[in-house]
């Protein structure tokens, strides 16, 4: 009864989002109040609906019904609580429930905070919302349906991968998805802008917030991914430029940028169609996400189960939507040239540069992407694209962007001082140059590679400048903590979200430089000197009994000075599905990681172990949660909070 | 209007026939993670191999001559070959049908063809997966079909389907025993 009740909700959910779609769209345009009315509890209902679905696909999944076929395919009783809740979305048809139930979420919260909204553009925001919701509700129930029946019901079910089992995992879908559909608000916003043929400081307003809370969530769940990479794949690495995380990182270069630049629309009123364009190419790159993971048409180390019909729906939901925004900009865009006038050297052209390096970067990291796709539909052999061609491609980008970072901020509106800007950041300039000389000296010289200076220099660079920019700001002097209060809060954020990006860059440079990798047959007893620290390992112990698991587990000592670490790396494997899973143990002192794994036993008595020492890579993680809080602070401003002032007196002042 | 405008949506309308054009060969069976190899139509590498058993025949490039061939490489320590291993006794009537022991130990090959019967004419011993590599081997079990010249005509760089078996390659048999 309860699938059958969460399919059900699913059918009106679709019914709702038909009408969602239609009615207000249509009353906007007839300047009809009622109609357009309807958008509000429509989004509501629809959200209400899908909530109850996703809520009866949870109830089978905690009860195991195991009638149900997508229960039994990815659960077992053996699961703990934890993963078999993640397992609704740890399967290509519950992680599309929940795909729309964040998207009907997004609706639901502009229905009742876009208060400020004037009533056209919010109905015309979330009939858009509504069309989407509409292709994505069609794909599941007629590809993808979760609540399938299965009869006879299987005693038990086949199991979660083990690898997902994990509780790092367990919310890098939630949060990644929360990114991805999130940039569906900044699409809505786009196409109802381009409907109404009107694109001002005020819309560039109501817009960022949306998607800044999509950036925040996506900058969290990629981290979280890469987080897990890193302790559960055994060799720390944290990042592949495997198709399935290139998905997820195009648009965040596509977001990261339109945020950028709708600070220009909001401020100066410049940079409108290109805004535009990018809030579109944005979710774009979302949905080929979606296409590019669900139908397996790339190669990846991620896999759902992959299907070409499938793949047919989406790309057909694909064309659709980006293909008809892409035709709506081309009829309307010309009428959005214009705007603010700046000088090339200015914050406006300082943004700009950071938005066509931003999106270059998405479009090279797209056509490496696509480029095995391309050279297959061409004949042209199988191959893949690897991390040699993204470093070389990415990097140079990147080297340009975050020196200008440190810069941008310190030049104002209109038209910048140049040589004022850099004469107040000679000193970081030079700070920037001790620190890498210094850092690299202490990392033992040329024992380690000459760019790892550069990399430091860039990080101390971005970290040193936004820290200057943030000081002449609040200026450390009386009335300090007024000036911090009054500062905008949004002014605060980008100093922690640049900080934080800086704190990424020296975290990839060191764990990438100087990282420390000893592979070798440890016996019982033996130690080996890793990065300074004595380790043994003392012991190993077989079949130590987990939940659905059994587990070899291996007791190394850490000694390092007076200090005295122990560590339990294990091997398990696990019964549901039978696999078997490392599990590194790591100690940090948020300098470094001492990273230890187990491997299989040898003949000679000894086990495989594998020690590292990663330094500064528990930075790359932390620098994301700086980014996030950044994104956060920024959200917070008053000006989002109160909200824009009314359109019409916006205009009245641009006039004036 | 300007033209630059339409720049946009002309890329994105390339990038979705290629999409349709993947999407079409994938259903027609061309996976993007299926390996073709570059050897089609090409005459077999020159090698000689020894028997995995002491004294029977071992297994040269000349002896490819006159006859139609499936060389399958396979290996006791590959889980596949053992889910392979029963099509292949169906064909042992239909094809000269050789072995390759990749990178095994000779009596753990013998006593795997032993336990799980022995489908083919010849079984020669790749130790050191010399001959593999210049087949271009990615891994066992893979098979290659050689036609009456010595070339090869077929690589299937993958365990075989009862499908893969009836829809191509015994078809392709009988065309080249014509």
């Amino acid at each position: 009864m309860i699938p059958e009740t969460g399919q059900f909700a699913l059918i009106l959910a679709l019914l709702v989002a038909l009408t969602q779609s239609v009615v207000p769209l249509m009353g906007a345009a007839a300047r009809d109040p009622a109609r357009m009315a309807l958008a509000r509890p429509a989004a509501l209902a629809q959200f209400l609906l899908i909530a109850i679905s996703f809520g009866a696909l949870m109830a089978c999944y905690v009860t195991s019904d195991f009638s149900v076929l997508n229960v039994a395919e990815n659960s077992h009783t053996d699961k703990p609580l934890l993963y078999k809740i993640s397992g609704v979305w740890g399967n290509h048809e519950g992680s599309m429930l929940l795909w729309v139930l964040i998207l009907s979420l997004y609706g639901a919260a502009v229905a009742l905070f876009g208060g400020n909204l004037p009533a056209p553009l919010r109905a015309r925001v979330l009939s858009v919302q509504g069309m989407i919701s509409v292709g994505f509700l069609l794909f599941i129930l007629l590809t993808s349906n979760p609540f399938t029946r299965l009869d006879p019901a299987p005693v038990n079910g086949n199991g979660l991968n083990p690898l997902l089992q994990d509780p790092g995992l367990a919310f890098h879908p939630p949060f990644l998805y929360l990114g991805y559909v999130g940039f569906s608000m900044a699409f809505s916003f786009a196409i109802a802008a381009l409907i109404e043929g009107r694109v001002d400081a005020a819309w560039a307003r109501w817009v960022r917030p949306w998607t800044l809370a999509a950036w925040c969530a996506l900058t969290l769940g990629i981290a979280m991914g890469s987080w897990w990479a890193y302790y559960t794949l055994g060799w720390g690495g944290w990042w592949y430029w495997d198709p399935v995380e290139n998905a997820s990182f195009m648009p965040w270069l596509a977001g990261t940028a339109l945020l950028h630049s709708a600070i220009v629309v909001e401020k100066r009123d410049a940079l409108r169609g290109w805004t535009i364009l990018l809030a579109i190419l944005t979710f774009s790159l979302s949905l080929l996400g979606t296409f590019l993971v669900r139908s397996g048409i790339l190669t990846s180390v991620h896999s759902f189960a992959s299907d070409p019909a499938r793949g047919v729906f989406v790309l057909a939901l694909l064309g659709i939507c980006t293909g008809g925004s892409l035709f709506l900009f081309a009829l309307r865009a010309g009428k959005l040239v214009g705007g603010g006038l700046f000088a090339p050297i200015s914050r406006e052209g300082a943004l700009l540069i950071n938005n066509v390096l931003l999106s270059t970067a998405a479009g090279t990291v797209l056509l490496g992407t696509l480029y095995p796709l391309i050279a297959d539909a061409l004949d042209l052999g199988k191959l893949s694209v690897g991390p040699p061609f993204f470093n070389t491609v990415f990097l140079p980008l990147m080297i340009p962007m975050v020196l200008l970072m440190a810069l941008g901020p310190f030049l104002s509106w209109k038209r910048g001082d140049l040589a004022g800007a850099l004469s107040r950041l000679k000193f970081v300039f030079a700070a920037a140059i001790v620190v890498a000389i210094a850092s690299w000296l202490l990392a033992g010289g040329s024992s380690g590679p000459l760019w790892a200076a550069g990399g430091i220099a860039l990080s101390a660079w971005l970290i040193l400048g936004s820290l200057l920019e943030w000081v002449e700001r609040v200026r450390l002097k009386s009335g300090f903590w007024r000036r911090v209060r009054n500062t905008p809060r949004a002014a605060h954020g980008m100093t922690l979200a640049h900080l934080g990006l800086g704190i990424v860059i020296a975290g990839i440079t060191g764990s990438t430089a100087w990282k420390t990798e000893h592979i070798q047959v440890m016996s019982i007893g033996q130690s080996i000197d890793v990065a300074g620290y004595q380790v043994t390992l003392d012991g190993v112990q077989d079949n130590v009994p987990g939940p659905n698991y059994s587990a070899l587990r291996a007791q190394f000592t850490a000694r390092k000075g007076g200090r005295v670490i122990v560590m339990h790396p294990e091997k398990r494997s696990y019964r549901n599905p039978p696999r078997p899973v490392t599990s590194a143990a790591i100690s940090t002192n948020f300098v470094g990681d001492l990273y230890v794994v187990i491997g299989e036993p040898d003949p000679s008595g000894g086990y495989v172990t594998r020690l590292y020492y990663n330094p500064l890579a528990p930075w790359i993680f932390l620098g994301a949660v700086v980014m996030v809080f950044g994104g956060l602070v920024s959200l917070s401003d008053r000006r989002f909070r109160i909200g824009a002032p009314k359109r019409a007196a916006a205009a009245a002042t641009a006039k004036a | 209007m300007r033209w630059t405008i339409l720049v946009p949506l002309i890329l994105f309308v390339v990038l979705l026939g290629f999409f349709g054009v993947r999407l079409t060969q994938m259903e027609r069976g061309d996976m993007p993670n299926d390996i073709k190899t570059v050897l089609i139509d090409k005459p077999i590498p020159d090698f000689t191999l020894p028997p995995l058993i002491a004294g029977s025949p071992g297994l040269s490039s000349a002896d490819f001559q006159g006859k139609v061939t499936l060389v399958n490489f396979f290996a006791s320590w590959c889980v596949p070959c053992r889910g392979e291993h029963p099509l292949l006794a169906g064909l042992a009537d239909k094809v000269a049908l050789v072995g390759v022991a990749y990178k095994n130990k000779p009596d753990e090959a013998i006593n795997w063809l032993a336990g799980m019967g022995n489908p083919y004419q010849t079984v020669a011993a790749d130790f050191d997966g010399r001959v593999a590599i210049d087949f271009g081997l990615y891994g066992v079990p893979e098979s290659y079909l050689i036609d009456r010249q010595g070339r090869i005509r077929y690589a299937w760089k993958k365990p075989f389907t009862p499908e893969e078996i009836r829809d191509k390659l015994l078809p392709l048999i009988a065309e080249l025993n014509k």
